[in-house]
């Protein structure tokens, strides 16, 4: 970009101020009259067939509007479509998935019925009083148990197993046999949950004179969403209108098309009167989907060296009792970044996709990419740890040399760029390793067991191109320069706290040269902005951005046809010079971009042919991922009497590319590494035999608190990409990717005296301790 | 139920269900929907409001215990007009991604700062351990509650929102890395 006053700048968001004050809209916010409240009945089994609804009480409830069953929907209503799963796989085993629950219940929490009363107290009550009765049907909630036969899931499908994918570059079975070592391990990555602090909300409207259905949803997606209810209740996508208020959290929770969305909908239809429905948190663990939940059986051959040569994998992924909208995609992209950084050549692999009476997993934070990440770097470590080499080197050994750029992986991912050694050696010095390492070995010979692990990820984001994704990979912007000199910017991703209110109008306020007050980012309304993908994947800035840019250079050279007309130039002889037009290399006179939108807004004065109006709506299809990759180094101590774990620093060093604001860059790095660690050390989700949720509440399942996260020290290398024409890659999902690992590390690091070689997460003291109670030999590495 | 109540300084009466939670009567009675609900069991924090200037979580309070007591809720503890330097705080920190914590957030950092007024780094993580927050990781959160806290200690007079809002800086000499737009104490040395 020519001229960088704003981007770079660590100005205060804009869109900040209403959160402050408590003057925001959240979905539970919006107020309509008349309207009336949803509370679902929802299974209290795992596995069950519904023998008999009666809802006799409920209706009588003078206080109730209405109540549906699944019944009521596929039968006397005719709404028989199932919910939406995105995906290219041609043999995937798609169950239908109703909206409620129709003959059978498959997982705790799914929909039963649907409740409409007068207030969301008085719902309740109603949701109460519908008995319901069930056979209870046995379950499975092992992954590995449900894949190796029944009881069956979906019975009709006579297996627990959606698809398998096998895969094999280079030649693993030679690589394995000239192997010195070989490390195998098994690695389990537990289910987590979101827990987005707002949970899922929801409020419908019909307008019959219209004939339009208006759907306020807590969604990082507003128009996917809007396109999937077109489908799903049978109406014309044109009478929908999605929006996207504030959104309190997402972490890919809410990158999803979830029954309640359809039901509150089609019941705001039959009532024509706002139907809201806000779930409790409880509901929210059972019904919200749920992340990770994979077992990856590891082999790692590699030269005394600590070469890796090879590499066998199967990842054995649990669906959960249906897919959701990406649910099967997830575990496909562990596969695709099983390399992590490194020069793997010979790999061969099994993805299983199994079926069991839990909650869909879907894309939570990372997707799929910190379950690779998380098993490469505990590999990596495993083979030093074996090899008696410093995990650094062995890194080292492995990185995908800066030459080899772009660089092709045997997964088939092109890295277009990276620079994996310079941040590595930037995050060592920031941590002082080696002086780390010398305080390591002092602390164990009084018995203090400190640890010190190293993560080095990359991770394939900015999703995505079109291609490769299982719907439309691209995304949009629309600049409109209004008469009276103010600029709109209707951006197709759909923020929840990243702050694109801000960063786009950085870029805008830089290259069109306006103050950054005269600008106002629009998103997140289906009947404002044009079609956009939404936020997700890391997508937001590397392709909503890049469609900015795009639509940016339109408005620019348009806006030069008209000054060059009012100077009687030619336009190839003008140029924009800090945000103004000018003639090329002489600033003493310059047109403003308000004041050419003026002109062409009044509209009797433009070149001949030039059409009147100053806007343009650009599309960014992206021709490829982009590869964001960093060091985070992680010490932690681990008490030897209690197992209690404590995070004494954190160091991370991120390269994103370009920093737009390096401030709103910083806190995502930040909330991403405690979620990171925080599936590192304490979160877990557990269904007990029968499918029924243990960790049910926020009482039951932990996220952590102020206390419990340590301060993070950040610090970033550039190397910009070419994939796009800002040079950015995503940074929404990197802390999450490398945290985990680097905390794990850290842990079974501190533990190596005592012979330790892989503890599965939640590192909880209560596992820690009993490893521990071996006695410790006084080497640094068994 | 009649219940009275003062609410962000003015007088307020309900008729309410004994069983109707303040958060639901501030939220739905009074329209103050700054009071956000993000949990069942009392663990979010999201909630927060002060009771005759004492920090509680208004999903565990019955409207009707409120009857007589004075609520402060986000909505008074400052606006667009005056901020509060604890909202000014949170703001030039960066101490919010989606906001949804943040209200009750920001009233508990109130209350902390008014048992503590100078909480270190420690002090202020556990005096915040009723509040969750998913998006930030706390560590912008820590420092805003140490600024807010040093700003309140030398008695700074309040800001508006217009008077902190960033707008172009000028023309000719651009800042290297928006000195100047940002407190020098609030920026962080690295990112
Ligand atoms: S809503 Fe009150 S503590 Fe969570
Ligand atoms: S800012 Fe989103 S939960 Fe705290």
């Amino acid at each position: 970009m020519a001229f960088t006053a704003m981007v770079g700048a660590r100005i205060r968001r804009r869109e900040d101020p209403r959160l402050i004050t408590g003057r925001a809209t959240y979905v539970d916010d919006v107020r309509q009259v008349g309207t009336v409240y949803a509370a679902f009945v929802r299974s209290p089994y795992g596995h069950a067939k519904i023998t008999s609804i009666d809802t006799s009480a409920a209706k009588g409830d003078p206080h109730v509007l209405a109540v549906y069953t699944g019944e009521d929907l596929h039968h006397a209503h005719n709404l028989k479509a199932s919910l939406p799963v995105a995906h290219k796989m041609p043999d995937l085993k798609t169950p239908p998935h109703y909206v409620l629950a129709l003959d059978e219940v498959r997982v705790i929490g799914e929909a039963v019925a649907i409740v409409v009363a007068d207030s969301p107290y008085t719902a309740r009550d109603a949701a109460e009083k519908v008995v319901v009765e069930y056979d209870e049907l046995p379950a499975v909630v092992d992954t590995e148990k449900a894949a190796a036969g029944p009881p069956y899931v979906h019975e009709s499908l006579g297996t627990n197993v959606a698809f398998t994918m096998p895969f094999s570059a280079g030649d693993p079975d030679k690589a394995f046999a000239e192997a010195d070592v070989v490390v195998k391990q098994r690695i389990v990555n537990q289910r987590v949950a979101p827990v987005p602090i707002e949970p899922r909300s929801m409020v419908a409207n019909y307008d019959a004179g219209m004939q339009q259905l208006t759907l306020y949803s807590a969604t990082q997606i507003p128009h996917l969403l809007r396109t999937q209810l077109a489908i799903v209740l049978g109406l014309p996508e044109n009478k929908i209108r999605a929006i996207a208020p504030e959104v309190g959290g997402g972490f890919g929770a809410k990158l999803n098309v979830y029954a309640e969305e359809v039901v509150v909908s089609w019941v705001a239809m039959q009532l024509e009167r706002p139907v809201k429905y806000i779930e409790t948190r409880s509901e929210c663990f059972q019904a919200m989907i749920h992340g990770r939940d994979q077992i990856d059986d590891l082999e790692i051959a590699a030269k005394n060296d600590g070469t890796i040569t090879g590499l066998r994998l199967k990842i054995t992924a649990n669906m959960g009792a249906y897919h959701q909208l990406l649910t099967p995609v997830v575990p496909t992209l562990t596969l695709l970044m099983a390399h992590g950084c490194y020069k793997f050549e010979n790999i061969q692999a099994e993805v299983v996709g199994v079926f069991t009476n839990t909650m869909s997993t879907d894309a939570y934070r990372g997707a799929g990419r910190p379950e690779a990440t998380f098993f490469i770097e505990r590999a990596i470590d495993m083979v030093a740890q074996r090899l008696k080499l410093d995990p650094a080197d062995v890194r080292r050994k492995n990185f995908i040399a800066n030459s080899a750029f772009p660089h092709t992986t045997a997964t088939g991912l092109t890295y277009d760029s990276g620079d994996y050694e310079t941040t590595m050696d930037k995050a060592l010095a920031l941590a002082d390793y080696t002086g780390l390492r010398k305080r390591q070995e002092e602390l164990r010979k009084q018995g203090r067991y400190l640890g010190i692990g190293l993560s080095t990820y990359v991770e394939v984001c900015g999703m995505g191109p079109s291609a490769a994704m299982p719907a439309a990979g691209w995304d949009s912007a629309t600049i409109r320069i209004e008469p009276t000199g103010s600029i709109t910017v209707l951006t197709g991703v759909s923020p929840h706290g990243q702050g694109q209110e801000t960063t786009f109008a950085q870029i805008v306020a830089d290259e069109l040269g306006v103050p950054i007050d005269q600008i106002s980012v629009i998103h997140g309304d289906t009947d404002k902005v044009q079609y956009g993908v939404g936020t997700f994947g890391s997508r937001g800035t590397a392709v909503g951005g890049a469609a900015l840019k795009l639509a940016i250079d339109t408005i620019q050279a348009k806006a030069i046809k008209i000054a060059a007309h009012q100077w009687e130039a030619n336009p190839d002889d003008l140029e924009y010079r800090d945000g103004k037009i000018q003639v090329k290399g002489d600033p003493s006179k310059t047109m403003s971009t308000p004041e050419a939108g003026f002109l062409a807004f009044m509209g009797d004065n433009l070149p001949p042919g030039l059409e009147p109006g100053l806007d343009a709506t650009r599309r960014f299809e992206p021709p490829n991922f982009v590869f964001p990759f960093g060091t985070h180094i992680c010490v932690v101590e681990v008490d030897a009497q209690s197992g209690q774990v404590e995070v004494v620093k954190y160091f991370a060093v991120d390269d994103c590319g370009r920093l737009i604001n390096p401030m709103i860059a910083g806190g995502q790095v930040h909330g991403g590494i405690a979620q990171g660690l925080s599936q590192a050390l304490f979160e877990e989700v557990v269904y007990d035999d029968r499918g029924q949720l243990l960790t049910g509440t926020l009482m039951d399942y932990a996220i952590p608190h102020a206390e419990q996260v340590p301060h993070y020290e950040l610090d970033h290398t550039v190397t910009p990409t070419t994939v796009n024409p800002l040079g950015i890659k995503g940074i929404g999902e990197a802390g999450t990717i490398g945290s985990t690992p680097a905390v794990a590390n850290a842990v079974i690091d501190a533990l190596a005296p005592f012979g330790v070689v892989h503890i599965d997460m939640p590192l909880k003291p209560e596992k820690l301790w009993a490893a521990m109670q071996a006695k410790p030999t006084n080497g640094s590495v068994q | 139920m009649q219940i009275d109540l003062t609410v962000n300084g003015k007088r307020a009466s309900l008729d309410v269900e004994p069983r109707l939670l303040l958060a639901h009567a501030l939220r739905d009675y009074l329209n103050l929907t700054g009071t956000h609900i993000g949990c069942d069991t009392s663990s979010c924090g999201a909630c927060t409001v002060l009771l005759d200037g004492v920090s509680v979580k208004s999903c565990t309070v019955f409207a009707v215990q409120a009857s007589g007591h004075a609520v402060t809720t986000i909505e008074g503890i400052g606006n667009a007009d005056s901020l509060h330097p604890m909202q000014e705080a949170f703001w030039s920190a960066h101490g919010l991604q989606c906001g949804y914590c943040t209200t009750g957030m920001i009233v508990s950092a109130v209350d902390l700062l008014q048992r503590n007024p100078d909480p270190s780094d420690d002090e202020i993580r556990a005096g915040l351990e009723g509040n969750l927050c998913r998006c930030t990781g706390y560590e912008n959160i820590v420092k805003a509650v140490r600024a807010a806290g040093a700003a309140m200690r030398s008695g700074e007079a309040r800001h508006s929102v217009n008077e902190l809002m960033p707008i172009h800086p000028p023309r000719e000499e651009p800042p290297p890395s928006g000195e100047g737009i940002i407190p020098q104490q609030l920026q962080e040395t690295k990112a």
